[in-house]
């Protein structure tokens, strides 16, 4: 994967990657954002990062009606907005739960792989792969 | 300009079970957010002379225009009429309290009347949602009402849970509101305002977007902000949390232990930040917004009573005021205790300070003989843990009408069976863990909230090192603190930031990407009349503070840097109430 969870035990809950993702867009708040901390049960039981793997061949890509999803050649899919017709079948493909919905603009928040969320990341739990897809995709 | 959704006041009816969403640019354009808007909303709200516990009494809670904007920007400001001190209720808490508040699209929310049956409320964008709560009403465990919250609710994972427990429930004067598991808005007493309203929780959550009137300029002061954070901050608190304070405040003999009879004991480095990471520390965790994560977790691992190779283990939050309150002024010596009172006390839903400084003077009365078991019901002596599990219980269940009155604090107490020299309480409410000289009990004596954080007046003594200006100075200087403070408690930013945010370059460029132009001199004038807002409310309803008041047991245990003196702290006081009628009525 390109954004990788390299630790999540050292993830605190702090959402700086969530906000660093929407100010990377030019917002404030949690909408726009492409990767999610969730507590699991409670904050004593930790938390779960969940962020789009880059696969090769998407499930997202492969349910979207209006090929709005382009699988991208080293991985992961960029998003067409002016396709999208806010179906929201890629989020419910999505196996790991990573496609997020944007209920203000009515699309899917889909990762672009730009690694702000990994450099913002104070505890290093993620890490940006800037190889990723170069050899082996 | 504030964007409209910030600017929206959430109005609460419990009696009528409904809600009014109102616009307030003009709360907002001229006291920010925060302290600033939450008294202002106290006063339009709540009558003079309410009854803490009537439906009249107002819970305010009120986020800050850079909430989820910036760093350590993460804390919410509730304002509330407080059974404690039958003065103004000021509490401030973190977690996901504020950012879920900004992302459901409010600045404030103001909850009013009592709903006839216990309800709890949900709160997600422009839905706001009345429950049934009587099946979950008297549930033994604070901690349990959170799970069942989170099972029936949306927002998985992302919302805020703010709930009470028992204590709030039965009218403890100091129960707190907890949020989050490990946060509290613990101070003054707010849980039982909610327990008055038949209100057990509340629920929020939203997702929004926040549009900037400066992306770019975003981005930069963003940065300089956390890379400041992290640097300075980072390190002091994300290591051991708070607690990296008790073996520094011992060593220089400003830890109050076994009710402020003593400054030095065997136990502190069992009940240091070090020894508790190196033995317990099992996670640590964040407020939204913050990197610091100085909210630390003791993994506890007890075996079962009844049954051998049973084991249970236990997340337990701690931090240094607890550590003094149910720590070192009940004389406990070994960490296990600790951790179990304080687990108790999360149960329960009590606020750890008022209640271990309660417990302290219960145990010197006896141990006095001003009160016998009768009385007391359990054989308190300091550094018995188990015992004060039971006290714990009893100011809770108040089962004789000395935990009745003990319910109600120390100076009610005190009032009652005598022991007022040493009940520890400064304008009613129960002292924290700051021996270190005239500022400290100067500061909370005099503070708007009777907090060590109103103005810090710890940290002016240990910088002082005993080289007092006059008392009128020192006093003059204590109010500035506290006026520049609110700002700090308007934007609204964790005090833990006082340094990055009171830098007002900072203050200023956070606030220009937001399009609000205000220079040094505007924001601290702006502090000075919040401060003054909370001054007059306080003395409307009543304040007025005298040397009198002061426990004895300050000016008999040494502070580091010598004995604190009787007449330099009237001479203060003195000076304040002069104050306090020119400049703050």
């Amino acid at each position: 994967m390109r954004i990788e969870i390299i630790d999540p035990d050292r993830c605190v809950g702090c959402e700086i990657c969530m906000l660093a993702c929407v100010r990377r867009q030019g917002f404030g708040g949690l909408a726009k954002s492409k990767i999610a901390v969730h507590s699991s049960g409670g904050m004593e039981k930790g938390f779960t990062v969940l962020v789009c793997r880059a696969c090769s061949d998407p499930p997202c890509a492969a349910v979207c009606p209006t090929n709005a999803l382009e699988v991208r050649k080293d991985g992961g899919v960029n998003l067409i907005s002016e396709k999208c017709i806010g179906c929201k079948n890629c989020v419910e493909a999505c196996t790991v739960n990573s496609i997020f919905w944007d209920n203000e603009a009515n699309k899917p928040n889909i990762c672009i792989y730009c690694g702000f969320c990994a450099m913002n990341c104070p505890h290093h739990v993620l890490y940006f792969n800037k190889e990723w897809g170069k050899k082996n995709v | 300009m504030f964007e409209d959704k910030f600017t929206r006041v959430l109005y609460i009816d419990l009696s009528k079970k409904s809600f009014a969403i109102k616009s307030r640019p003009d709360l907002f354009e001229k006291w920010l957010g925060g302290s600033g808007v939450g008294i202002q909303l106290l006063k339009e709200e709540c009558p003079k002379n309410t009854d803490p516990f009537s439906p009249e009494n107002t819970i305010i809670f009120a986020v800050g225009p850079i909430t989820s904007l910036y760093p350590l920007a993460s804390k919410t400001v509730a304002m509330f009429k407080s059974p404690l001190t039958g003065n103004l209720g000021e509490s401030h808490a973190g977690g996901r309290s504020a950012v879920s508040i900004m992302m459901a699209g409010y600045g404030a929310i103001v909850i009013k009347g009592k709903s006839d049956i216990p309800i709890y409320l949900s709160i997600f964008d422009n839905e706001v949602r009345f429950h049934d709560a009587r099946a979950i009403w008297g549930i033994k465990d604070a901690i349990t009402v959170g799970k069942i919250i989170r099972q029936r609710e949306t927002f998985s994972g992302q919302r805020s849970i703010m709930r009470i427990g028992r204590a709030g429930e039965n009218l403890v004067s100091f129960a707190s509101l907890n949020t989050e598991t490990y946060r509290h808005f613990g101070r003054l007493g707010l849980g039982a305002v909610f327990g008055s309203k038949n209100l057990k929780a509340l629920v929020i959550a939203g997702k929004r977007t926040i549009n900037l009137t400066d992306p770019k300029a975003y981005l930069r002061v963003y940065k300089n902000i956390l890379d400041e954070t992290t640097s300075s901050l980072m390190k002091k608190y994300h290591d051991l949390g708070t607690a990296v304070n008790v073996l520094p405040l011992h060593e220089i003999g400003g830890l109050p232990i076994e009710n402020l009879n003593k400054i030095s004991y065997e136990g502190a480095a069992e009940l240091s930040g070090e020894n508790l990471a190196q033995n317990y520390l099992g996670r640590r965790i964040a407020c939204t917004g913050c990197p610091v994560a100085c909210v630390h977790i003791a993994a506890f691992r007890d075996p079962h009573e009844e049954e051998k190779y049973f084991y249970k283990t236990s997340m337990i939050g701690y931090d240094y005021e607890p550590i003094y309150s149910l720590g070192t002024m009940l004389g406990i010596k070994d960490a296990k205790g600790f951790l179990k009172l304080m687990d108790r006390t999360e149960k329960l839903g009590l606020d750890a300070m008022s209640s271990g400084v309660a417990l302290a003077w219960a145990t010197e009365m006896l141990n006095k003989n001003i009160v016998t078991e009768s009385e007391t019901l359990v054989k308190f002596s300091f550094g018995d843990w188990e015992k004060y599990i039971e006290g714990l219980e009893n100011i809770v269940l108040m089962p004789n009408d000395f935990y009745k009155a003990l319910s109600r604090g120390t100076s009610y107490a005190s009032e009652i069976y005598g022991g007022k020299d040493f009940a520890l309480n400064f304008g009613k409410n129960e002292m924290p863990g700051y021996h270190t000289g005239a500022a400290t009990h100067l500061g909370w004596f005099l503070g708007a909230r009777h907090s060590h954080l109103d103005n810090a007046g710890y940290s002016m003594d240990q910088s002082l090192k005993g080289d007092y200006p006059e008392p009128e100075k020192l006093v003059d200087n204590l109010i500035e603190e506290e006026a520049n403070r609110q700002i700090l408690s308007s934007l609204v930013v964790c005090f833990f930031a006082r340094a990055i945010y009171l830098n007002f370059d900072n203050t200023i460029n956070c606030l220009k990407t937001i399009g609000i132009d205000l220079t040094k001199e505007e924001l601290k004038e702006l502090g000075m009349e919040i401060y003054r807002q909370k001054m007059s409310y306080k003395t409307q309803e009543g304040w007025l503070p005298s040397h009198l008041d002061l426990p004895k047991r300050i000016f008999e245990t040494p502070a580091p840097f010598g004995k604190i003196s009787e007449d330099y702290m009237k001479k203060a006081v003195d000076h304040f109430r002069d104050r306090l009628e020119k400049d703050f009525q």
